[in-house]
């Protein structure tokens, strides 16, 4: 039986400059990259968004992860936790600066903190491509 | 920095409430569809939420 292989059309990498301002922003500030790209109302939506839920974290005292290494399952939840922090830029940054990163404690609201807080690096992520897109012109 | 105390369930809906709205903004290309999508998302995370609790509650016995 005969596989048809679609291709995908590769399309070109745009140049750094293009894409690499905004995504730069977009990672420091969340919705930065869309306020520069003038997505004005999509941009003060992911800043309340991610920055309301990243507070909300912190102020659950949500612990922030530190990669460490070890049997497999510590390695992907530690560093991959840590990366999630991560993308937060700024925010984390900052909480990590001033000294607001709690420990590891156990409780139900500090588990949802520490949640929160990966989850709201993540979904910077996610803004982050969408600026990429946007700067590379392959979305609207 | 005050602390915030929140049960099981303001919490997954504070949750299910921001990751819809980031979710909602970049994945459509229209803003109308920007807001069904955010909509949609939403319900799904609390109906989701209502289903699950429902599982674990006959679960436990």
């Amino acid at each position: 039986m005969a596989k048809e292989k679609v291709k995908e059309e590769k399309q070109p990498m745009p140049p750094l400059g293009v894409w690499g301002p905004a995504l730069a922003l977009g990672w420091l500030v969340p919705g930065a990259g869309h306020l520069f790209l003038k997505r004005t109302g999509r941009g003060i939506l992911l800043l309340s968004s991610i920055t309301i839920m990243f507070l909300c974290g912190l102020m659950m005292r949500g612990a922030m992860f530190q990669p460490q290494t070890g049997d497999l399952l510590t390695t992907l939840i530690n560093t991959g936790g840590f990366i999630g922090d991560l993308c937060s830029g700024l925010l984390y940054l900052l909480t990590v600066a001033f000294g607001y990163n709690q420990p590891d404690m156990a409780g139900a609201v500090h588990d949802y903190g520490t949640k929160f807080l990966v989850a709201a690096g993540l979904l910077n992520l996610l803004a982050m491509v969408d600026v990429f897109e946007i700067a590379a012109g392959r979305k609207d | 920095m005050p602390k915030m105390n929140l049960s099981h369930f303001e919490a997954s809906i504070l949750f299910a409430l921001f990751t819809s709205v980031v979710l909602g903004v970049v994945t459509k290309h229209t803003d109308r569809d920007r807001l069904h999508y955010g909509i949609y998302i939403f319900v799904c995370f609390v109906v989701a939420l209502f289903g699950m609790g429902w599982l674990m509650f006959l679960g436990h016995g």
